[in-house]
Protein backbone atom coordinates (compact mmCIF):
# COMPACT_ATOMS: atom_id res chain seq x y z
CA UNK A 1 0.00 0.00 0.00
CA UNK A 2 2.93 2.11 0.81
CA UNK A 3 4.77 2.74 -2.51
CA UNK A 4 3.85 4.31 -5.37
CA UNK A 5 4.75 7.61 -6.93
CA UNK A 6 1.95 8.53 -9.38
CA UNK A 7 -1.40 8.70 -7.94
CA UNK A 8 -3.93 6.32 -9.17
CA UNK A 9 -7.31 7.25 -9.04
CA UNK A 10 -9.29 3.79 -7.32
CA UNK A 11 -12.17 5.53 -5.69
CA UNK A 12 -14.63 6.58 -8.14
CA UNK A 13 -17.73 8.39 -6.35
CA UNK A 14 -20.33 6.05 -5.97
CA UNK A 15 -17.67 3.80 -4.28
CA UNK A 16 -17.02 6.68 -1.91
CA UNK A 17 -20.44 7.67 -1.52
CA UNK A 18 -21.29 4.02 -0.55
CA UNK A 19 -18.22 3.82 1.67
CA UNK A 20 -19.01 6.63 4.08
CA UNK A 21 -22.88 5.89 4.14
CA UNK A 22 -21.62 2.03 5.49
CA UNK A 23 -18.90 3.51 7.79
CA UNK A 24 -21.96 6.16 9.77
CA UNK A 25 -24.45 3.18 9.46
CA UNK A 26 -22.23 0.66 10.77
CA UNK A 27 -20.92 2.80 13.38
CA UNK A 28 -24.33 3.63 14.73
CA UNK A 29 -25.47 0.15 14.15
CA UNK A 30 -22.77 -0.73 16.79
CA UNK A 31 -23.65 1.89 19.15
CA UNK A 32 -27.39 1.43 19.52
CA UNK A 33 -26.91 -2.65 19.13
CA UNK A 34 -24.70 -2.23 22.56
CA UNK A 35 -27.66 -0.29 23.56
CA UNK A 36 -30.34 -2.78 23.01
CA UNK A 37 -28.15 -5.70 24.21
CA UNK A 38 -26.48 -4.22 27.43
CA UNK A 39 -29.46 -1.99 27.89
CA UNK A 40 -29.19 0.02 30.56
CA UNK A 41 -30.80 3.63 30.76
CA UNK A 42 -27.64 4.81 32.52
CA UNK A 43 -25.22 4.40 30.30
CA UNK A 44 -26.54 3.90 27.11
CA UNK A 45 -28.49 4.90 24.61
CA UNK A 46 -32.09 4.90 25.90
CA UNK A 47 -33.58 1.47 24.71
CA UNK A 48 -36.86 3.09 22.15
CA UNK A 49 -34.64 5.23 21.10
CA UNK A 50 -31.37 2.50 19.77
CA UNK A 51 -34.24 0.31 18.82
CA UNK A 52 -35.74 2.99 16.64
CA UNK A 53 -32.04 3.98 15.23
CA UNK A 54 -30.99 0.17 14.99
CA UNK A 55 -34.22 -0.44 13.29
CA UNK A 56 -33.86 2.42 10.26
CA UNK A 57 -30.12 2.60 10.43
CA UNK A 58 -30.16 -1.27 9.57
CA UNK A 59 -32.60 -0.92 6.69
CA UNK A 60 -30.69 1.91 5.12
CA UNK A 61 -27.59 -0.44 5.23
CA UNK A 62 -29.27 -3.04 3.44
CA UNK A 63 -30.06 -0.76 0.48
CA UNK A 64 -26.25 0.66 0.72
CA UNK A 65 -25.51 -2.84 0.53
CA UNK A 66 -27.54 -3.46 -2.43
CA UNK A 67 -25.62 -0.96 -4.03
CA UNK A 68 -22.69 -2.19 -3.71
CA UNK A 69 -23.61 -5.65 -4.12
CA UNK A 70 -25.18 -4.61 -8.12
CA UNK A 71 -22.02 -2.20 -8.52
CA UNK A 72 -19.34 -4.94 -7.91
CA UNK A 73 -21.64 -7.59 -10.28
CA UNK A 74 -20.99 -4.72 -13.00
CA UNK A 75 -18.09 -2.58 -12.46
CA UNK A 76 -14.73 -3.14 -12.45
CA UNK A 77 -14.12 -2.49 -8.85
CA UNK A 78 -16.07 -5.99 -8.14
CA UNK A 79 -12.39 -7.58 -9.76
CA UNK A 80 -10.36 -6.74 -6.90
CA UNK A 81 -12.51 -8.75 -4.92
CA UNK A 82 -11.55 -11.59 -7.00
CA UNK A 83 -9.73 -14.30 -5.42
CA UNK A 84 -6.64 -15.99 -7.03
CA UNK A 85 -6.45 -19.31 -5.32
CA UNK A 86 -3.20 -20.93 -6.11
CA UNK A 87 -0.67 -19.26 -4.39
CA UNK A 88 -3.62 -17.33 -1.98
CA UNK A 89 -2.19 -18.85 1.42
CA UNK A 90 1.26 -17.80 0.84
CA UNK A 91 0.66 -14.61 -0.37
CA UNK A 92 -1.25 -14.19 2.65
CA UNK A 93 1.62 -15.16 4.88
CA UNK A 94 3.87 -12.96 3.49
CA UNK A 95 2.15 -10.36 3.97
CA UNK A 96 1.44 -11.48 7.56
CA UNK A 97 4.79 -11.66 7.78
CA UNK A 98 5.06 -7.71 6.53
CA UNK A 99 2.78 -6.39 8.87
CA UNK A 100 4.31 -8.28 11.75
CA UNK A 101 7.75 -7.94 11.20
CA UNK A 102 8.40 -5.85 7.70
CA UNK A 103 6.56 -3.24 9.06
CA UNK A 104 8.82 -2.16 11.57
CA UNK A 105 12.12 -2.97 9.36
CA UNK A 106 10.91 -0.12 7.17
CA UNK A 107 10.92 -3.18 4.39
CA UNK A 108 8.58 -1.78 1.35
CA UNK A 109 5.16 -3.59 0.58
CA UNK A 110 4.91 -6.97 -0.40
CA UNK A 111 1.65 -6.16 -2.55
CA UNK A 112 1.76 -2.50 -3.02
CA UNK A 113 -1.54 -0.83 -4.39
CA UNK A 114 -1.79 -0.71 -8.24
CA UNK A 115 -4.51 -0.15 -10.69
CA UNK A 116 -5.10 -3.75 -11.07
CA UNK A 117 -5.20 -4.63 -7.36
CA UNK A 118 -6.54 -2.22 -5.05
CA UNK A 119 -6.72 -4.73 -2.35
CA UNK A 120 -3.13 -7.15 -0.61
CA UNK A 121 -4.39 -10.40 0.10
CA UNK A 122 -5.38 -9.79 4.10
CA UNK A 123 -7.48 -6.86 2.63
CA UNK A 124 -8.79 -8.92 -0.05
CA UNK A 125 -9.53 -11.71 2.13
CA UNK A 126 -11.11 -9.59 5.34
CA UNK A 127 -12.95 -8.09 2.68
CA UNK A 128 -14.91 -10.40 0.86
CA UNK A 129 -15.34 -12.07 3.99
CA UNK A 130 -17.05 -9.13 5.98
CA UNK A 131 -17.83 -7.60 2.86
CA UNK A 132 -20.19 -11.08 0.99
CA UNK A 133 -20.39 -13.10 4.59
CA UNK A 134 -20.70 -11.37 7.13
CA UNK A 135 -23.30 -7.95 5.86
CA UNK A 136 -25.24 -10.78 4.28
CA UNK A 137 -25.89 -13.06 7.60
CA UNK A 138 -26.25 -9.53 9.10
CA UNK A 139 -28.92 -8.30 7.02
CA UNK A 140 -30.42 -11.27 6.78
CA UNK A 141 -30.53 -12.15 10.38
CA UNK A 142 -31.91 -8.56 11.41
CA UNK A 143 -34.43 -9.03 8.47
CA UNK A 144 -35.82 -11.72 10.89
CA UNK A 145 -35.06 -10.22 14.12
CA UNK A 146 -37.28 -7.29 12.68
CA UNK A 147 -40.20 -9.11 11.30
CA UNK A 148 -39.78 -12.51 13.30
CA UNK A 149 -42.72 -14.22 11.52
CA UNK A 150 -40.04 -14.98 8.98
CA UNK A 151 -38.13 -16.91 11.32
CA UNK A 152 -38.22 -20.75 11.61
CA UNK A 153 -40.18 -21.82 14.74
CA UNK A 154 -38.31 -23.62 16.82
CA UNK A 155 -35.32 -26.36 16.30
CA UNK A 156 -34.62 -28.84 19.23
CA UNK A 157 -36.68 -27.10 21.56
CA UNK A 158 -35.06 -23.63 21.39
CA UNK A 159 -36.90 -20.81 19.61
CA UNK A 160 -35.51 -19.83 16.01
CA UNK A 161 -35.67 -16.61 17.05
CA UNK A 162 -32.73 -17.29 19.41
CA UNK A 163 -30.62 -18.62 16.64
CA UNK A 164 -31.48 -16.25 14.22
CA UNK A 165 -30.38 -13.38 17.41
CA UNK A 166 -27.00 -15.33 18.13
CA UNK A 167 -26.00 -15.43 14.56
CA UNK A 168 -27.10 -11.77 14.24
CA UNK A 169 -24.66 -10.78 17.61
CA UNK A 170 -22.00 -13.17 16.36
CA UNK A 171 -22.02 -10.48 12.64
CA UNK A 172 -22.30 -7.73 14.92
CA UNK A 173 -19.04 -8.36 16.77
CA UNK A 174 -17.17 -9.24 13.62
CA UNK A 175 -18.41 -6.28 11.98
CA UNK A 176 -16.88 -4.44 15.40
CA UNK A 177 -13.40 -5.96 15.25
CA UNK A 178 -13.26 -5.69 11.90
CA UNK A 179 -14.01 -1.53 11.74
CA UNK A 180 -11.19 -1.80 14.64
CA UNK A 181 -8.44 -3.45 12.63
CA UNK A 182 -9.47 -1.74 9.59
CA UNK A 183 -9.06 1.67 11.28
CA UNK A 184 -6.31 0.81 12.13
CA UNK A 185 -4.79 -0.71 9.32
CA UNK A 186 -5.74 2.86 7.44
CA UNK A 187 -3.36 3.88 9.24
CA UNK A 188 -0.50 2.20 7.17
CA UNK A 189 0.06 4.45 3.70
CA UNK A 190 2.50 6.87 3.52
CA UNK A 191 1.45 9.12 6.34
CA UNK A 192 -1.30 8.35 8.86
CA UNK A 193 -3.60 9.90 7.56
CA UNK A 194 -3.15 9.94 3.58
CA UNK A 195 -5.39 6.71 3.19
CA UNK A 196 -8.17 8.65 5.26
CA UNK A 197 -7.58 11.66 2.31
CA UNK A 198 -7.53 8.79 -0.41
CA UNK A 199 -11.16 7.45 0.21
CA UNK A 200 -12.24 11.22 0.40
CA UNK A 201 -10.41 12.38 -2.93
CA UNK A 202 -10.76 9.10 -4.75
CA UNK A 203 -6.62 9.46 -5.38
CA UNK A 204 -4.74 7.23 -4.00
CA UNK B 1 -1.88 -23.79 -15.20
CA UNK B 2 -3.41 -20.84 -13.37
CA UNK B 3 -6.17 -21.89 -10.74
CA UNK B 4 -8.11 -18.53 -10.98
CA UNK B 5 -11.01 -18.75 -9.84
CA UNK B 6 -13.02 -16.59 -11.84
CA UNK B 7 -16.05 -15.77 -10.14
CA UNK B 8 -17.33 -12.89 -8.48
CA UNK B 9 -18.14 -13.15 -5.16
CA UNK B 10 -21.20 -11.52 -5.56
CA UNK B 11 -22.27 -13.96 -8.01
CA UNK B 12 -21.56 -16.82 -5.23
CA UNK B 13 -23.33 -14.92 -2.62
CA UNK B 14 -26.78 -14.59 -5.18
CA UNK B 15 -25.98 -18.62 -5.33
CA UNK B 16 -26.14 -18.73 -1.90
CA UNK B 17 -28.72 -17.07 -1.17
CA UNK B 18 -31.15 -18.56 -3.76
CA UNK B 19 -30.29 -21.63 -1.82
CA UNK B 20 -30.73 -20.35 1.25
CA UNK B 21 -34.10 -19.32 0.18
CA UNK B 22 -35.09 -22.84 -1.04
CA UNK B 23 -33.98 -24.66 2.43
CA UNK B 24 -36.21 -21.47 4.28
CA UNK B 25 -39.05 -22.34 2.21
CA UNK B 26 -38.73 -26.49 3.00
CA UNK B 27 -38.10 -25.68 6.73
CA UNK B 28 -40.87 -22.90 6.72
CA UNK B 29 -42.72 -25.17 5.17
CA UNK B 30 -42.67 -28.04 7.59
CA UNK B 31 -43.01 -26.08 10.75
CA UNK B 32 -45.61 -26.83 13.57
CA UNK B 33 -47.04 -23.44 13.36
CA UNK B 34 -48.87 -22.11 16.60
CA UNK B 35 -51.49 -24.13 18.09
CA UNK B 36 -55.07 -22.37 17.82
CA UNK B 37 -55.31 -23.10 21.73
CA UNK B 38 -57.57 -20.83 23.15
CA UNK B 39 -56.69 -18.74 26.13
CA UNK B 40 -59.47 -19.48 29.24
CA UNK B 41 -60.40 -16.18 30.58
CA UNK B 42 -60.12 -15.40 34.12
CA UNK B 43 -62.44 -16.12 36.67
CA UNK B 44 -64.08 -12.67 37.76
CA UNK B 45 -63.37 -11.56 40.99
CA UNK B 46 -65.34 -13.05 44.41
CA UNK B 47 -66.91 -10.18 46.13
CA UNK B 48 -68.02 -11.10 49.36
CA UNK B 49 -71.24 -10.64 50.81
CA UNK B 50 -71.30 -7.72 53.47
CA UNK B 51 -72.34 -8.86 56.37
CA UNK B 52 -73.83 -7.17 59.20
CA UNK B 53 -72.19 -6.49 62.17
CA UNK B 54 -74.57 -4.00 64.74
CA UNK B 55 -71.41 -4.08 67.30
CA UNK B 56 -69.26 -2.28 65.21
CA UNK B 57 -72.43 -0.17 63.99
CA UNK B 58 -72.26 2.21 67.23
CA UNK B 59 -68.77 3.05 65.75
CA UNK B 60 -69.48 3.21 62.60
CA UNK B 61 -72.72 5.84 62.98
CA UNK B 62 -70.65 8.36 62.97
CA UNK B 63 -66.98 7.05 61.10
CA UNK B 64 -68.50 5.54 58.66
CA UNK B 65 -69.45 8.67 56.66
CA UNK B 66 -68.36 12.29 56.28
CA UNK B 67 -70.59 13.95 59.09
CA UNK B 68 -71.98 12.48 62.51
CA UNK B 69 -74.43 14.29 65.05
CA UNK B 70 -74.87 14.35 68.49
CA UNK B 71 -76.94 15.88 71.32
CA UNK B 72 -75.01 18.76 72.97
CA UNK B 73 -75.27 17.84 76.34
CA UNK B 74 -75.87 21.69 78.19
CA UNK B 75 -77.97 22.85 75.10
CA UNK B 76 -79.62 19.93 73.84
CA UNK B 77 -79.57 20.86 70.86
CA UNK B 78 -78.54 18.23 67.73
CA UNK B 79 -75.02 19.38 66.33
CA UNK B 80 -73.82 18.58 62.63
CA UNK B 81 -70.14 17.89 62.41
CA UNK B 82 -67.76 16.99 59.73
CA UNK B 83 -65.73 13.78 59.90
CA UNK B 84 -61.90 14.08 59.08
CA UNK B 85 -61.41 12.19 56.50
CA UNK B 86 -58.82 10.25 58.05
CA UNK B 87 -61.16 8.85 60.31
CA UNK B 88 -63.83 7.66 58.38
CA UNK B 89 -64.08 3.65 57.76
CA UNK B 90 -65.38 2.51 54.73
CA UNK B 91 -68.03 -0.52 55.57
CA UNK B 92 -67.82 -1.70 52.22
CA UNK B 93 -64.09 -1.93 52.22
CA UNK B 94 -63.90 -3.16 55.58
CA UNK B 95 -66.80 -5.86 55.45
CA UNK B 96 -64.12 -7.30 52.78
CA UNK B 97 -61.16 -7.14 54.32
CA UNK B 98 -58.22 -9.96 56.36
CA UNK B 99 -59.83 -7.97 59.43
CA UNK B 100 -63.89 -7.88 58.80
CA UNK B 101 -64.65 -10.14 61.61
CA UNK B 102 -62.92 -8.07 64.65
CA UNK B 103 -64.70 -5.81 66.20
CA UNK B 104 -63.44 -2.20 66.31
CA UNK B 105 -62.92 -2.69 70.28
CA UNK B 106 -61.06 -5.74 69.46
CA UNK B 107 -57.61 -3.10 68.75
CA UNK B 108 -59.26 -0.45 70.14
CA UNK B 109 -59.69 0.61 73.37
CA UNK B 110 -63.16 0.15 75.39
CA UNK B 111 -63.23 3.85 76.57
CA UNK B 112 -63.88 4.41 73.09
CA UNK B 113 -67.37 3.68 73.49
CA UNK B 114 -68.21 6.87 75.79
CA UNK B 115 -68.26 10.11 73.78
CA UNK B 116 -66.72 12.58 73.65
CA UNK B 117 -63.73 10.66 73.62
CA UNK B 118 -61.35 10.85 76.40
CA UNK B 119 -58.64 13.05 75.43
CA UNK B 120 -55.65 10.77 76.17
CA UNK B 121 -56.58 8.13 74.13
CA UNK B 122 -55.36 9.99 71.08
CA UNK B 123 -51.93 8.53 72.46
CA UNK B 124 -52.86 5.14 72.80
CA UNK B 125 -50.11 2.88 71.18
CA UNK B 126 -51.42 0.71 67.86
CA UNK B 127 -50.34 -2.57 67.60
CA UNK B 128 -48.67 -3.75 64.69
CA UNK B 129 -49.39 -6.77 62.57
CA UNK B 130 -46.57 -8.62 64.20
CA UNK B 131 -47.87 -7.99 67.52
CA UNK B 132 -51.27 -9.78 66.76
CA UNK B 133 -50.04 -12.33 64.04
CA UNK B 134 -46.12 -12.92 65.63
CA UNK B 135 -45.47 -16.32 67.15
CA UNK B 136 -48.63 -17.62 65.64
CA UNK B 137 -49.23 -21.12 64.37
CA UNK B 138 -52.04 -20.38 62.55
CA UNK B 139 -50.74 -17.42 60.79
CA UNK B 140 -46.78 -19.42 59.94
CA UNK B 141 -47.62 -19.96 56.63
CA UNK B 142 -47.82 -16.30 55.66
CA UNK B 143 -44.39 -15.81 57.45
CA UNK B 144 -44.95 -12.69 59.30
CA UNK B 145 -41.76 -12.67 61.32
CA UNK B 146 -39.73 -12.81 58.07
CA UNK B 147 -41.90 -10.55 56.49
CA UNK B 148 -40.80 -7.96 59.19
CA UNK B 149 -37.07 -8.41 59.60
CA UNK B 150 -37.24 -8.25 55.42
CA UNK B 151 -39.35 -4.42 56.24
CA UNK B 152 -36.24 -3.96 58.78
CA UNK B 153 -33.81 -3.91 56.15
CA UNK B 154 -36.09 -1.78 53.46
CA UNK B 155 -35.56 1.63 52.34
CA UNK B 156 -38.91 2.78 54.59
CA UNK B 157 -37.67 1.38 57.88
CA UNK B 158 -34.21 2.81 57.68
CA UNK B 159 -34.92 6.12 56.17
CA UNK B 160 -38.06 7.03 58.14
CA UNK B 161 -38.40 6.96 61.80
CA UNK B 162 -40.03 4.16 63.70
CA UNK B 163 -43.61 6.35 63.13
CA UNK B 164 -43.14 4.22 59.17
CA UNK B 165 -45.08 1.07 60.65
CA UNK B 166 -47.19 -1.58 58.57
CA UNK B 167 -49.83 0.55 58.43
CA UNK B 168 -48.60 3.11 56.25
CA UNK B 169 -49.09 0.85 53.55
CA UNK B 170 -51.56 -2.34 54.45
CA UNK B 171 -54.45 -0.14 55.91
CA UNK B 172 -56.05 -2.89 58.52
CA UNK B 173 -59.42 -1.38 58.06
CA UNK B 174 -59.21 -2.49 54.21
CA UNK B 175 -56.44 -4.27 53.84
CA UNK B 176 -57.26 -7.62 52.26
CA UNK B 177 -54.95 -10.56 50.62
CA UNK B 178 -54.86 -10.18 46.93
CA UNK B 179 -52.55 -12.14 44.88
CA UNK B 180 -53.27 -15.67 46.69
CA UNK B 181 -56.60 -15.22 46.40
CA UNK B 182 -57.59 -12.87 43.06
CA UNK B 183 -57.14 -14.63 39.44
CA UNK B 184 -57.09 -11.45 37.71
CA UNK B 185 -53.92 -10.22 37.67
CA UNK B 186 -54.45 -6.60 36.62
CA UNK B 187 -56.56 -6.52 39.45
CA UNK B 188 -53.84 -7.73 41.65
CA UNK B 189 -51.51 -5.83 40.12
CA UNK B 190 -53.36 -2.49 40.15
CA UNK B 191 -54.53 -3.04 44.02
CA UNK B 192 -51.06 -3.84 45.08
CA UNK B 193 -49.32 -0.50 42.97
CA UNK B 194 -51.95 1.79 44.81
CA UNK B 195 -50.74 0.73 48.03
CA UNK B 196 -47.45 2.77 46.84
CA UNK B 197 -48.98 5.28 44.95
CA UNK B 198 -51.07 6.18 48.26
CA UNK B 199 -47.80 8.06 49.23
CA UNK B 200 -45.90 8.02 46.14
CA UNK B 201 -48.90 9.74 44.45
CA UNK B 202 -49.99 12.03 46.78
CA UNK B 203 -48.07 14.51 47.86
CA UNK B 204 -49.93 15.23 50.97
CA UNK B 205 -49.18 12.05 52.57
CA UNK B 206 -45.32 12.04 51.14
CA UNK B 207 -44.82 15.21 52.82
CA UNK B 208 -45.91 13.65 56.38
CA UNK B 209 -42.80 11.38 55.99
CA UNK B 210 -40.01 13.35 54.34
CA UNK B 211 -39.64 16.94 53.36
CA UNK B 212 -37.74 16.38 49.95
CA UNK B 213 -40.10 17.41 46.94
CA UNK B 214 -42.21 14.54 45.68
CA UNK B 215 -40.61 12.89 42.42
CA UNK B 216 -42.75 13.00 39.29
CA UNK B 217 -43.58 8.89 38.73
CA UNK B 218 -44.13 9.36 35.61
CA UNK B 219 -40.85 11.37 34.68
CA UNK B 220 -39.16 9.36 36.52
CA UNK B 221 -39.99 6.29 34.56
CA UNK B 222 -39.65 7.86 31.37
CA UNK B 223 -36.90 6.00 30.32
CA UNK B 224 -39.17 2.66 30.60
CA UNK B 225 -39.96 1.53 27.08
CA UNK B 226 -43.69 1.04 26.66
CA UNK B 227 -44.26 2.56 30.46
CA UNK B 228 -48.39 2.29 30.67
CA UNK B 229 -48.09 -1.42 29.44
CA UNK B 230 -45.54 -1.98 32.32
CA UNK B 231 -47.71 0.08 35.08
CA UNK B 232 -50.57 -2.08 34.24
CA UNK B 233 -49.10 -4.99 34.40
CA UNK B 234 -46.20 -4.98 36.61
CA UNK B 235 -46.14 -4.25 40.34
CA UNK B 236 -43.58 -1.18 42.02
CA UNK B 237 -42.04 -4.28 43.97
CA UNK B 238 -41.11 -6.30 41.53
CA UNK B 239 -38.62 -3.93 40.29
CA UNK B 240 -38.05 -1.87 43.65
CA UNK B 241 -37.91 -4.56 46.13
CA UNK B 242 -35.52 -7.22 46.43
CA UNK B 243 -36.80 -10.84 45.78
CA UNK B 244 -36.03 -13.50 47.89
CA UNK B 245 -37.18 -17.12 46.64
CA UNK B 246 -37.80 -17.83 50.72
CA UNK B 247 -40.42 -15.06 50.67
CA UNK B 248 -43.63 -14.78 48.57
CA UNK B 249 -44.65 -10.95 48.91
CA UNK B 250 -40.89 -9.34 48.90
CA UNK B 251 -40.84 -6.44 51.81
CA UNK B 252 -37.21 -4.84 51.35
CA UNK B 253 -38.05 -2.24 49.38
CA UNK B 254 -34.54 -1.31 48.30
CA UNK B 255 -32.94 2.76 47.54
CA UNK B 256 -33.75 3.67 44.16
CA UNK B 257 -30.86 3.58 42.70
CA UNK B 258 -30.72 0.07 43.30
CA UNK B 259 -34.11 -0.84 41.71
CA UNK B 260 -33.70 -3.32 38.15
CA UNK B 261 -33.16 -1.11 35.09
CA UNK B 262 -32.60 -3.79 32.80
CA UNK B 263 -34.71 -5.41 30.43
CA UNK B 264 -33.10 -8.65 30.23
CA UNK B 265 -33.81 -9.26 34.04
CA UNK B 266 -37.25 -10.22 33.12
CA UNK B 267 -37.61 -10.41 30.14
CA UNK B 268 -34.92 -13.12 29.31
CA UNK B 269 -36.11 -16.04 31.33
CA UNK B 270 -37.86 -17.89 29.32
CA UNK B 271 -37.09 -17.31 25.48
CA UNK B 272 -39.21 -19.83 24.46
CA UNK B 273 -42.57 -17.36 25.59
CA UNK B 274 -40.81 -14.27 24.82
CA UNK B 275 -40.23 -15.20 21.45
CA UNK B 276 -43.73 -16.42 21.08
CA UNK B 277 -44.72 -13.31 22.59
CA UNK B 278 -42.03 -10.98 20.52
CA UNK B 279 -43.63 -12.16 17.70
CA UNK B 280 -47.60 -11.49 19.02
CA UNK B 281 -46.33 -8.47 19.64
CA UNK B 282 -44.42 -6.86 16.63
CA UNK B 283 -48.04 -8.14 14.65
CA UNK B 284 -50.10 -6.06 16.54
CA UNK B 285 -47.44 -3.26 16.40
CA UNK B 286 -47.95 -3.38 12.95
CA UNK B 287 -52.06 -4.29 13.42
CA UNK B 288 -52.49 -0.79 15.42
CA UNK B 289 -49.52 1.20 13.85
CA UNK B 290 -49.11 0.65 9.99
CA UNK B 291 -46.69 -1.05 8.36
CA UNK B 292 -43.53 1.61 8.79
CA UNK B 293 -44.27 2.90 12.79
CA UNK B 294 -45.22 -0.34 13.77
CA UNK B 295 -42.48 -2.38 12.30
CA UNK B 296 -39.80 0.31 12.41
CA UNK B 297 -40.02 2.91 15.17
CA UNK B 298 -42.06 0.73 18.01
CA UNK B 299 -40.18 0.04 20.90
CA UNK B 300 -40.29 -3.86 20.41
CA UNK B 301 -36.66 -5.78 20.00
CA UNK B 302 -35.46 -8.77 21.50
CA UNK B 303 -33.31 -8.24 24.68
CA UNK B 304 -30.70 -11.06 24.07
CA UNK B 305 -32.47 -14.05 24.73
CA UNK B 306 -28.48 -14.76 24.22
CA UNK B 307 -27.92 -12.78 27.77
CA UNK B 308 -25.30 -15.47 28.35
CA UNK B 309 -22.51 -14.53 30.74
CA UNK B 310 -19.90 -16.88 29.54
CA UNK B 311 -20.83 -15.49 25.76
CA UNK B 312 -20.26 -11.72 26.81
CA UNK B 313 -17.27 -12.32 28.99
CA UNK B 314 -15.72 -14.21 25.95
CA UNK B 315 -16.58 -11.32 23.39
CA UNK B 316 -15.06 -8.81 25.65
CA UNK B 317 -12.58 -10.39 26.05
CA UNK B 318 -11.77 -10.57 22.71
CA UNK B 319 -12.71 -7.16 21.85
CA UNK B 320 -10.43 -6.23 24.75
CA UNK B 321 -7.59 -8.40 23.06
CA UNK B 322 -7.74 -7.33 19.48
CA UNK B 323 -7.37 -3.28 21.17
CA UNK B 324 -4.52 -4.64 22.99
CA UNK B 325 -2.97 -5.94 20.13
CA UNK B 326 -3.79 -2.67 17.86
CA UNK B 327 -1.94 -0.62 20.66
CA UNK B 328 1.62 -2.86 20.97
CA UNK B 329 1.55 -2.59 17.07
CA UNK B 330 0.76 1.16 17.28
CA UNK B 331 3.57 1.57 19.80
CA UNK B 332 6.13 -0.26 18.67
CA UNK B 333 5.32 1.42 14.81
CA UNK B 334 5.92 4.51 16.39
CA UNK B 335 9.48 4.09 18.63
CA UNK B 336 10.60 2.03 15.24
CA UNK B 337 9.67 5.10 13.16
CA UNK B 338 12.34 7.10 15.52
Amino acid sequence: MENHNEPIYLYPVWIRLWHVLNAVLCLLLIITGLSIQFSNPTITVRFNVAVAIHNVAGVLLSFNYILFFIGNLFTKNGGYYVIEVKGFFKRLMIQFHHYTIGVFKKEPAPFPVTAESKFNPLQQFSYVAVMYTIIPLAIISGLGLLYPDLTVNGLIGISGLDYTDLLHLFCGFIITIFMCVHLYFCTFGKTAFSNFKSIFNGYH
Amino acid sequence: MIYRANIRPAWVVLFLLLLFAVAFALVKGTDSSSSGKKVKPVAKNKIVNLEQFPVNEKCLRCHGQSKYTFENAESKKISYKRMYSELIIDRNEFYISNHKGFKCTDCHSEDYLTFPHPGNLRMEAKANCIDCHGGDEKYAKFQFEKIDSNFMTSVHSQKHSEEFTCWMCHNPHTYRINARTNENLQETVAYDNLICLNCHGDVTKYELLTNKQQPNILQKHDWLPNQATHFINVRCIECHARNKDTLLIAHEIMPKNMAVKKCESCHAKNSILYASLFKYQVKENIKKQGLFKGLFLSETSTIGPDQNNTLNIISIVLFSLTILAILIHAVIRIQKSH
